[in-house]
């Protein structure tokens, strides 16, 4: 294997250099912890404020909203479960879509066998909620309506205004789940009306195992974590401070390179739509064909399985990811790609080709290339498609 | 996750394709669950396996089982062909992960449907061989979804 494409940049991202360079004294210099009074810890507590202060300025929040976590999946997890306790006098209803991430939906089925009562809205076939479907799921007595900005697995982009809109009018609480969209789009709290939001460094050059959620203030949510005084007394715990740092930095250079480097992701993306689809019979586009992520392809290819294909552009030295049961662990594909209304067979040939900054033409040359070579390879092993070429021929 | 012996028959399955006119043929499993495995077999006057053909839709492991299920009964006796259970299919890849063992059973269960085929077409009975049950046309209906 000569080199290696990485096109697998939802799944994570590539560490910036600039990143880990930030982060580097904060491990064997600024060692100290924020929480002591002498002059090392000074340094600690500055580092974390300046970070805190720059995400905050690119939500255009305030920076006593933003609260650190451990990455995305606490952020939801945290969102959910202390709202739902919070909120319990209010009500128990809580709405949410068919495609969030499994952190979303995980929690929501803990939550239902504590007395709470879910609405698993459905999506439409570009993988979009409808605003009406919301609207008449709406009672007196739902707390909360949690939608992810955009999708992970096909891209789509949500009506993230027109929810939180609705959901001020309604005096219910927003979250949005925007791991995949923080540093991809331009996101403003106050303009889309969103009263907390999850977000995790790792996709978007930063390191792993740091997020945050934005709780919008004046929002009742108990504490995640008792112990220290930490993040306002609501996640106790010595902050990471070279995590935070990092994502400080990661947070600063996707905001400061978004509008240059998402114009060419999403021309790169196009230009790999537009070849795979002319190139290869019998595939479709997953998702909404433009409000999508910059940086999201997500293609089924028919008679075709997810994970043999893989496995084959591994062998070339390729990085994707696929809806098929096989790499889910279960029997079942994607819940996203069902929840588009994919039959199962269409589902398991799903492919997530995801880009990054370092993205060129000539990768996505070479892996169209091995892309038509693979399938062509599978198509012809593939008893689905001998029995569709003999139907055709009949 | 697979062994060097999967990894080997994935990327290089044996058998692969269809046989005119063969003597049985038996496909099992289902689109829904992302497996579907076709064996054609040739067989001769002594009942003996000549060549032995597959075709397969499904994961690494789904391709490689069926590859060397190919390979085991190629020349062995309709009698000795029973004998290749899932065992003899996984112990031959130097083992499966679990969630793959049923891989292994659809491999058996393919040879079975077309040792079914055959019997059925030349109105013998093969001791020990039992009805097909799977029946992958049950999802025929949503080709046109898409």
């Amino acid at each position: 294997m000569s080199k290696r494409i990485y096109l697998d940049n939802a799944a994570t991202t590539k560490t910036s250099p600039e990143v880990v360079e930030a982060m580097l004294p904060y491990f064997t210099e600024h060692y100290g912890n924020p929480s002591s009074i002498y002059e090392l810890a000074g340094e600690s507590k500055e580092a974390v404020s300046k970070a805190r202060e720059e995400i905050a300025r690119i939500l255009q929040a305030k920076s006593n909203e933003i609260y650190f976590t451990a990455g995305g999946s606490e952020a939801d997890n945290w969102a959910l479960k202390a709202a739902f306790e919070a909120y319990k006098e209010k009500g128990n209803h809580i709405i949410t879509t068919k495609i969030e991430h499994h952190a979303i939906l995980h929690t929501c089925e803990y939550l239902e066998k504590r007395g709470a009562k879910i609405t698993y809205l459905d999506v439409d076939e570009n993988g979009v909620l409808r605003l009406e479907d919301l609207e008449k799921a709406l009672t007196p007595e739902t707390i909360l309506i949690s939608v992810m900005f955009a999708n992970n697995e096909i891209g789509s982009i949500q009506p993230i205004k027109e929810i939180g809109m609705l959901a001020k009018e309604h005096g219910i609480l927003f979250h949005t789940d925007a791991v995949q969209a923080f540093g991809q789009l331009p996101i403003s709290v106050d303009e889309l009306q969103i009263d907390m939001l999850s977000s995790s460094a790792h996709k978007i050059n930063g390191p792993k195992g740091v997020g945050f959620l934005y709780i919008r203030k004046g929002v009742k949510i108990r504490s995640l974590i008792h112990g220290g005084a930490q993040e306002r007394k609501r996640r106790a715990g010595t902050e990471n401070v070279p995590g935070i740092v990092g994502y400080g930095c990661a947070a600063r250079r996707a905001a400061e390179t978004m509008e240059e480097r998402t114009k060419k992701e999403a021309e790169l993306r196009d230009y790999l739509i537009g070849r795979l689809s002319k190139e290869i019979p019998y595939c479709r586009l997953n998702g909404h064909p433009t409000m999508r992520l910059p940086n999201n392809v997500n293609m089924s290819f028919r008679f075709v399985e997810g994970e043999s294909l893989l496995i084959m552009l591994d062998g070339y030295g390729i990085c994707a990811s696929s809806g098929s049961a096989c790499t889910s662990g279960s029997l079942d594909p994607s819940h996203v790609l069902l929840a588009i209304g994919l039959p199962h067979e269409i589902a398991h040939g799903s492919l997530r080709l995801t880009l990054g900054e370092e993205t060129t033409r000539e990768e996505l040359d070479y892996v169209v290339e091995k892309i038509k070579e693979i399938v062509q390879r599978l198509r012809d092993m593939s008893p689905l498609y001998e029995d569709f070429i003999k139907k055709e021929k009949a | 996750m697979y062994s060097e012996k999967v990894m080997e028959h994935f990327q290089n399955p044996r058998n692969v394709g269809e046989i005119e006119g063969a003597s049985g043929v038996g496909t099992v499993g289902n689109a829904k669950c992302g497996d579907i495995m076709r064996i054609y077999l040739d067989i001769d006057d002594d009942h003996v396996i000549r060549d032995c053909k597959f075709k397969t839709f499904g994961c690494g492991a789904a391709v490689a089982t069926s590859s060397m299920a190919t390979e085991l009964v190629k020349g062995k006796t309709i009698q000795e062909a029973m004998q290749v259970t899932n065992k003899a299919v996984m112990e031959a890849l130097d083992g499966l992960p679990p969630v793959k063992v049923h891989c292994s059973l659809l491999a058996e269960e393919a040879i079975h449907a077309a040792l079914w085929d055959y019997a059925e077409k030349n109105h013998i009975k093969i001791e020990g061989l039992e009805k097909p049950k799977a029946d992958i046309h049950e999802d025929e209906e949503e080709e046109e979804e898409y």
